[in-house]
Order: structure tokens, then sequence, then C-alpha cells
């Protein structure tokens, strides 16, 4: 496999999710640097084109989370400076962070996904707030999850159990972006499910159970070793288990992914799988989720973002 | 190789990432990731404009003599300076310390003074040598950030007393006293920030100060009495500190972060003469002794240099950019604001209109470039709701006007989501309101 003299790590972002960026960053960093590569970690600011020029790393790994980062832009950029990168190209980006358009993607190739609406702010403005929720729960009925269409780490998320939640799960939403995804609430076990192509193509990684200790697995049980406890392999049925590892594969597939992504699945009390969501740029913090399924699956942490990064050297740009 | 593969055992079931979790003490239960602080990571970035640090322009030191003044101190007084020293503090600083707080009125002998880690520190000894869990400790209505974290981690109950344009109300503070003691509960002290508060920026008037130390003395209360900006006023003399007038009941808080520079980490108690020795044991035992580098560089540097020209320049700048808020708020903000005219200081606190909530707005005025403090980080009982710090010690004057002018947009899109959902409660995620020290 191709030798790599240097490569960055694009960390940081003007997103909400920026600090968690940066800590996906800086693991991803000092585990190349242990493989023994030259890294540097950049941000997507305004030094970031005249130093990609200057001194052209062999590939990039971006570990921007949120807008910049999973929406398509910071690829585009990365083809216009003409460097190799680890994951999806932007289009597929594109159609992967903006949640309601990945589920009518995914649930084209056949994979259940919860019941939903997808409303802008200015509707609830426009129709009249309290008639537009009335025709929500009247249609997607109790209880709900709110979160912004696009974004990620939990931010603006909150599930509904009582109507009088709702107003405040949007209000809350909005924070966070414009539009809401309203969809059904799924009572189940909750699991992340990565799939790496190491060189063999997109391979599913064991699924990790997560079940945070407060009940919701929000931004502070995400972050704060310790309040959530995380199963791998997932304590699943056999059949759940390999429904949701092929789940994710489709997914990933459907949505025309590239090298790395991570879909977060439910498998509810009765045994269906249902897709949540896709991120195109997963984190790599601590506690996140894909590193623990590399290393179920026996991969070194530094070793599979190495191999990521030459055969991303190796791509045609 | 994978860990788990190399050792032959697969991983754990049930991982929790953290295998002392169970372990940590009842007091660090609340630090947690938090999504309000991890939005304060952006605010590094040079496109936000953050109305919401309050770390001062240091900037505007000469910097390059203060450099010099360092080289040498290393080179001429190495041996001392690099050298351990008693947990009172360099006994040269504390004599300049004395000429400081005599600027306010303070006739203080360098035995009374502790040099600390800024004040904070000062703040910590002090609640751990008074506060058992559960005792009360009274707080204005808003208080410091960093006191109420001192407070909290030895488990004090802060209970807050109201104040008005003219600072702490002494008929509220009676009354809570009153109603305390009736309740059978323990107080420790009452924590005053008494000139140009933070948040509020609101200063005691003088005709309440001996009021103040009247009640406080006749419930046998300590006062502490915390000053980071009383060099800092905008007109006249600095205002005659509490201490001055009741040496014996309380405790002054000093720190150079402000008019020197909070890199320096040097702050100081002066405290009746039982007290300072017990926090002299009780800064022995958290860190030895205090940094001898530091505490020679200030003491060099108010022996050597103009400082108090320097403050004054401070002070001119901070006026400046002041009023450059002040105008900027009064030309912007829309119907339904209202906000603090500080005499001095860093801080404007700035009140919402009805419904508006700080904390769920952040997100929104952070992704329009421009941050604030929630004011609910300044209260111990999750009030605050209705308000912000807007701080202009460290924008440029063109960037202030940028960020209020961004910050009026926001709040015009709130009181919009306010007009299309009502009245709605705000969801609270835990963990700290309010940014770092480093974070701008």
């Amino acid at each position: 496999m191709k030798r790599l003299d240097h490569v960055v790590v694009l960390a940081g972002g003007l997103s909400p999710e920026r600090d968690v960026s940066l800590r996906s960053g800086r693991r991803v960093r000092d585990a190349l640097d242990e493989a023994g590569v030259e890294v540097t970690i950049a941000d997507a600011d305004a030094a970031l084109i005249p130093s990609l020029l200057a001194d052209r790393p062999d590939a990039v790994f971006p570990a921007i989370h949120g807008s910049y980062g999973e929406d398509g832009a910071i690829r585009e950029i990365l083809d216009l400076t003409g460097v190799p990168y680890v994951g999806s190209v932007a289009s597929a980006c594109r159609g992967a962070f903006d949640k309601p358009t990945a589920k009518a993607l995914v649930a084209a190739a056949g994979i259940s996904t919860p019941d939903s609406v997808t409303l802008p702010r200015e509707i609830f403005h426009d129709l009249g707030a309290n008639a537009v929720i009335e025709r929500i729960i009247a249609r997607l009925g109790l209880p709900l999850f709110v979160k912004p269409a696009r974004g990620g780490s939990s931010l603006g998320a909150s599930p509904v159990r009582t109507a009088a939640e709702l107003p405040t799960a949007v209000v809350s939403c909005f924070a966070y972006g414009d539009t809401a995804l309203i969809e059904r609430f799924i009572e189940g076990t909750e699991v992340a499910v990565s799939v790496v192509d190491l060189g063999n193509g997109p391979q599913p990684l064991p699924a990790v159970e997560i079940v945070p200790g407060a009940g919701q697995y929000d931004y502070t049980a995400r972050y704060t070793a310790g309040q959530t406890e995380f199963y791998t392999p997932a304590r699943l049925p056999d059949a759940a288990s390999d429904e949701v590892t092929k789940a994710a594969a489709r997914a990933h597939s459907a949505l025309g992914l590239r090298d790395i992504s991570r879909t977060d699945l439910i498998v509810s009390e009765a045994g269906d799988v249902y897709f949540l969501e896709v991120n195109v740029s997963p984190g790599m913090t601590e506690t996140s989720t894909l590193p623990m399924a590399l290393d179920a699956a026996g991969h070194e942490f530094g070793e599979a973002c190495l191999t990521l990064l030459q055969l991303a050297a190796e791509r045609k740009v | 190789m994978s860990d788990s593969a190399r050792h032959g055992n697969p991983r754990p079931q049930g991982s929790r990432i953290d295998p002392y979790f169970d372990q940590y003490a009842q007091r660090a239960r609340g630090m947690v990731a938090s999504e309000i602080r991890a939005l304060f990571a952006v605010t590094a970035r040079p496109e936000i404009v953050s109305l919401a640090g309050g770390s001062p322009y240091v900037t505007a030191l000469p910097l390059d003599v203060v450099g010099d003044m360092v080289g040498d101190l290393v080179a001429g007084q190495g041996s001392v300076a690099l050298q351990y020293c008693t947990a009172q503090g360099d006994p040269g600083l504390r004599e300049k310390i004395c000429e400081v707080m005599s600027l306010e009125g303070i006739k203080a002998h360098p035995d009374d003074v502790v040099v600390t880690v800024g004040s904070q520190q000062a703040l910590d000894l002090i609640t751990r040598i008074f506060v058992d869990p559960g005792d009360v400790v009274l707080a204005e209505a808003p208080s410091y950030v960093g006191a109420l974290g001192s407070f909290a981690a030895y488990q004090a109950d802060v209970v807050h007393v109201q104040m008005d344009d003219d600072g702490l109300i002494p008929e509220a503070l009676a009354e809570t006293i009153q109603r305390l003691t009736s309740a059978g509960r323990t107080m420790k002290f009452l924590y005053t920030v008494p000139n140009y508060q933070n948040p509020a920026g609101v200063t005691l008037a003088a005709g309440r100060r001996h009021r103040i130390l009247e009640i406080c003395r006749a419930a046998g209360l300590l006062v502490i009495e915390d000053n980071p900006y009383g060099l800092l006023g905008f007109d006249g003399e600095p205002p005659r500190a509490l201490r001055a007038d009741d040496p014996d009941g309380v405790v002054y808080l000093g720190t150079f972060s402000k008019t020197f520079a909070p890199g320096v980490r040097v702050g100081w108690a002066a405290a009746p003469s039982a007290i300072r020795d017990k926090l002299v044991l009780a800064a022995e035992s958290a860190v030895l002794c205090h940094s001898s580098f530091s505490q020679l560089a200030v003491r060099e540097y108010l022996a050597t240099q103009p400082w108090r020209e320097q403050v004054k320049a401070f002070r001119e700048l901070y006026r400046q950019r002041r009023d450059t808020m002040l105008d900027a708020l009064s030309a912007q903000m829309p119907e339904g604001c209202r906000w603090t005219s500080p005499a001095g200081g860093f801080y404007v606190w700035l009140r919402l209109p009805d419904g508006i909530n700080s904390k769920a707005m952040l997100p929104r005025a952070v992704s329009s470039r421009v941050a604030y403090v929630p004011g609910t980080g300044f209260y111990a009982d999750g009030s605050g709701t209705d308000h912000v710090r807007l701080s202009y010690c460290f924008p440029e004057p063109d960037r202030i006007r940028e960020g209020v002018r961004r910050l009026a947009q926001v709040i015009e899109a709130e009181i919009d989501l306010r007009a299309t959902f009502g009245s709605v409660p705000s969801l609270g995620g835990p963990g700290s309101d309010t940014p770092g020290p480093g974070d701008l």
C-alpha cells in the first residue's frame, strides 16, 4: 500500500459540534502519530486552502462534524484543491446529512424508518403552531421524537411523551436549525452500526448497544464518560443482530457512501429494525461507538485510520 | 491488533468507558459534559463576536517592557524566583498589596495578607475553612459564577439576596437573615462583589455600605468582599472598601488579574488574624506554596513600572468600550430589553423581553456568530433565564457594535418564535452554563 509522508486531519469547524470534532481530531491524530505517520491538524478556516496548496498532503482525514464536515461542503473544497480524502463524496454527504432525505432514500431501499413529518419553522408561524401541532399528534400519535433535520450529537433533540411537551421540543429543536424532523418514537434497543471499507469493500462492524444511564442518549450522556453503558456486540437475538448489520450496510450503499459511516438504528420490542439516521463523519472520541466497534472487530484504531488514508491516497482525484 | 484481540479476551460486556464512574464524590456529580459549555468552544473562532468572556485586554500592557522585567527577574533573582516560598506569600509583595488596598481606604499590615492563586483560590480556601455541606452562604442575586462554583464544590446551600441598581438591598438582606435564622439554618458568610459587580455591573451605594455591615455584624455574619474591579471605575475615586470600615468583620479578596494580568494568577485575601492563620494552613495543604516566580514578577511590576498610569489607561480603554456597548444597545435592541449602565468594570446585564430564554437562545446566537453568557450561570437556583451577561472588556469597539447588531437580530427571531409558540418551558441540560476562563 502507498507509503504516506504527510496527512492532515481536519477538525473543528464552526458548528455546535466543534468541541466534539476537536476531540475526534485529536484522537485520530494521536493514533496516526503512534502509527508513525506525520500528521497535522487543520481547521476549516481561511488558512486551510493556502496550506493544502502549499504543502499538499497525501490524504486528508475529515473529522469535522455537523455543518461543513457532514453536509458535503468541506469535501467540495477538498475536491477543488485536488486532495484525496477519507470518506464520502460531497453529493452523498448532502443526502445523508439531511435526515429526511436520508430516511426517504433508505426507505426506498427497503429499510423501515419511523413515520415522520418534516416541517420548517415558518410553517408553524404562518399556519398557526397549535393547528400544526394538533395535526402532527393526530397523524403520528405519541410518543414522538423531535430533532433538527440537519445536525448531530443529539443537539436540539428530545423525546415527547405528552402533547404538552411537543411545543417545547419543537422550540428547542429550532435553536439548532430551522427545520424540524418529528418522528414516531420507537421504544426498543438503540444500536450504532459502523461500516468501514478497509480494502475489501464496505463491511459492517459489530453493533454497539447504547444504554444511557439517565434514560436519554443526549449530549451529556454521549460525552460524559461513565454515563452510558455500551455493549459490544449488542445484546440482541442472532436474527436481530444480523438484521441491524445488514440494514447498516444497505443504508451505506443506498446513500452512496464511501469508506466509513455510522448508522443509528433502533430494534423495537417486537424485534423490528428501524433506521434513524446516518453519520458520514462519525465521532472518534473516547466515548464514540465507531472506535469501540473497530476494537471489537479486532482492528487497531490507528491502523484502521492509516489504512483508510492509504486507500484514499491511492484513489484518482 | 486490537487490545481485546491481543489479550485474547473479548471486551467486557457493558463497558462504561470510565471504570471509576461510581466512585466519584457526591460533589463531582455535576461535573458532566455540557451542551452549553460545548457551544463556547466555537467562540474561540474569530468569526464569532464573543461578548461572553471576561478576559482583560492585556494587549494594552507594555508587553516588551514586561518581558524585559521578567528576564531581569530571572537573571538577577532567579535563585529566589525559582525556589519554594512560604504559603502566606512573599513579604515584599504583601507590602505592595497593602499599598494597593490603601487606595480603597484599607489600612492593612502585610501580616494580614495571604497571597493566593488569583482571588479564585481565596474563594476556595474561604469556603473550605468555613462551609460544611448544607451550610448557607448568602450571595447577591445574581452572583459571580466562579464563587458559585466554589460554593457548590463544598456543597453549600446558596441563598440569593435581591439587588437593585444600587447594589445589595439592606432590607432584603435583613429579611433573609431573619427568615433563615427562624428556620434554624446555619449561615456562614455573606459573599458580595460591591463594585461594578460581575455580572450585573452595579455598585453598592455608599449610603448602603454601613447598613450592610451593621446588619451582618448584628447577625454575627462574616462578610466576604470580593473586589476585582474596584480600581476600574470610570468616574472619580475608587469606592471605599467595606473592609476599610470593619476590618474585623470583613475578609477582602483582591486580584491583579484585572489591573495587571490574569496570566500571573496572583490574588490575595486580607483577613482578621485568626482567619488568616487558617487560610495559610489551608493554602499550604492545597498548593504547598504559590508560584514564587509570579509573585516576584508582580512585586517587580509594582515596584518598577508606572502601574497606576497603566490602570488609568485600562480605565479609559474600558470606559470607551462601555460607551460603545451602551450606544449600540440603545440603537439596536428591540423593545422590551433593558440593561444596566455600569460605572466601571467589564459587564452589562441585559434583561430580555418577557418569555425569551437566554439559555435556549444561545445555540441560535452562536449560529448567528455572536456569543454571550446566559443568566442562569449566575444563580445557584436556576433563575436568570431572562438575562444575559455581555462583556465589553475584550472585543474592539467595532466588534462590540457588530456583536450587538447580531444579538439584536437573534433576539428579534426569538420574539417571533415566542409569538408563534407562546410561552413554553425550556429544556435545561445539565452541566455548566458558562464559558471556561480561556473561552472567548
